[in-house]
């Protein structure tokens, strides 16, 4: 049975880090479960638990008074859910919901902040780690913008 | 009425519309239908990745990419999406409605070169169209290849074509065939995000892979370059080009794009012979 800082260290967000680091990390964290259409976290709440997928999907959606609610993005195995735990005012932007039944790493944001403080190298190391992957989800958010499948092609 | 197994496509038929009567007419999205025709006359059958020109008598002429079976006799199908006055007639024409065709122009899927090779194909939007019979004839010679991984990409999820045909490809267990939507409304189960997302995921060897991929160009600029970050060779990227096709003989010159006459010597190409083209920022 691999152990929680074995299975952090098999996403690929925190692939590549010191054992020690490892073990820091996992200190912050455990092991989660939601079943279908369960709510990890929802629009407005403190940001003070962030998850990594293990198993199953993730949507985050957005509620829109004349649409209803709106999937703007979905977390797949591997993947992070959330970093409004990273930078105030620490609330969520939008809700995350178990599309299937997932199994995920629950993160302490607020004992990671404090871990990151403490030992700077690790925080800055955290915030590079957290950067490239919003970088990425800012990237193919950007291409959306493009509606790609707008125009006029016909086929 | 007969249908000539030669692929070339007679002077006749690249030059005077061949009537077609309209077989069976259905609507796949708001704004696209899948026309089944039967033709009047003698024909030629078309390979995965030709177009015909298709004419709504006395409102015009577009090209269009077959979209049906072409292994076997039965009817032409075409997947059209209505954005102009042709395209809207030609989605409004019903059962028994006569319409024209001329073709069949351009190259094929090179189906037969990708044999042995892992099989990635990326649609977007109606460009799952002119894949469709690739990707049909890949699951009917399944043994032909070696992976066969199928990426499509929608807006949303009411605008996906072949619904019912996509969930059939997903149930076989020897294909890997993934959908992802730009947006949804909440309740829906599948991915969102662009297709460019999937690729990663694809399981391909992408030193030998192959793929094919057909949408609006600015997605196959972006389906190009993940794949190539993923380490797929552009020489084995081919991609099938959209322009301005007339003649689909490649006289008239209105497809023209640089070097090379798209109805003439596409519609598919290598990504690597096609890129320099289409990057061309300032003429």
């Amino acid at each position: 049975m691999e152990t929680l800082a074995e299975l952090i260290a098999s996403s690929p967000v925190f692939a590549g880090m010191t054992d020690e680091d490892l073990a820091l990390i996992a200190g912050c964290a455990w092991n989660i479960g939601f079943k279908v259409d369960e709510v990890l976290f929802r629009e407005g709440d403190d940001a003070d638990t962030f998850y990594l997928v293990r198993r199953g999907r993730v949507s985050l959606e957005l509620h829109t008074p004349d649409r209803g609610g709106i999937v703007i993005d979905t977390a797949e195995p591997g993947d992070v859910v959330g970093w409004s735990w990273l930078f105030p005012p620490y609330h969520w932007h939008y809700d995350a919901r178990a599309v299937e039944n997932v199994r995920a790493i629950a993160f302490d944001g607020a004992c990671l902040r404090g871990k990151s403080t403490e030992d700077t190298r690790l925080g800055y190391d955290l915030m590079q780690r957290f950067a490239a992957v919003m970088i990425d989800r800012l990237k193919h958010t950007r291409f959306r913008l493009l509606d790609v499948y707008g125009g006029t092609f016909v086929g | 009425m007969a249908v000539r197994s030669s692929a070339e496509t007679s002077l006749q038929g690249a030059v005077l519309p061949v009537p077609y009567r309209v077989r069976s007419r259905v609507q796949e999205t708001s704004d696209t239908w899948t026309l089944e025709l039967d033709p009047l006359a003698e024909t030629v059958e078309p390979r995965a990745g030709q177009f015909d020109m298709l004419s709504a008598f006395g409102v015009g002429e577009v090209p269009i990419s077959t979209s049906g079976d072409h292994d076997g006799p039965g009817p032409l199908t075409h997947t059209i999406r209505a954005v102009g006055p042709v395209t809207r007639a030609l989605c409004a024409a019903g059962e028994g409605t006569v319409v024209g065709v001329r073709g069949p122009f351009g190259n094929e899927w090179p189906l037969a070169e990708a044999a042995g090779h892992d099989l990635l194909v990326v649609a977007g939007g109606i460009g799952l169209a002119p894949l469709r019979p690739a990707i049909r004839h890949a699951l009917a010679h399944r043994e032909d290849y070696g992976a066969l991984c199928v990426l499509v990409g929608a807006r949303t999820p009411r605008d996906l074509l072949y619904v019912h045909e996509i969930e059939r490809w997903r149930s076989r267990l020897d294909a890997e065939v993934d959908v992802i939507v730009d947006a949804a409304a909440s309740g829906w189960h599948g991915r969102v995000g662009l297709v460019t997302m999937l690729i990663p995921g694809a399981m391909i060897d992408p030193e030998s892979a192959v793929a094919f991929v057909c949408g609006p160009e600015i997605m196959m600029t972006l389906v190009v370059r993940e794949l190539m970050d993923r380490g797929v060779s552009p020489d084995r990227i081919w991609i099938s080009m959209e322009r301005n096709m007339r003649c689909g003989v490649g006289h008239c010159g209105h497809c023209q794009l640089g070097p090379v006459l798209v109805c003439r010597d596409g519609a598919v190409f290598r990504a690597d012979e096609m890129t320099p083209l289409t990057g061309v920022r300032e003429l």
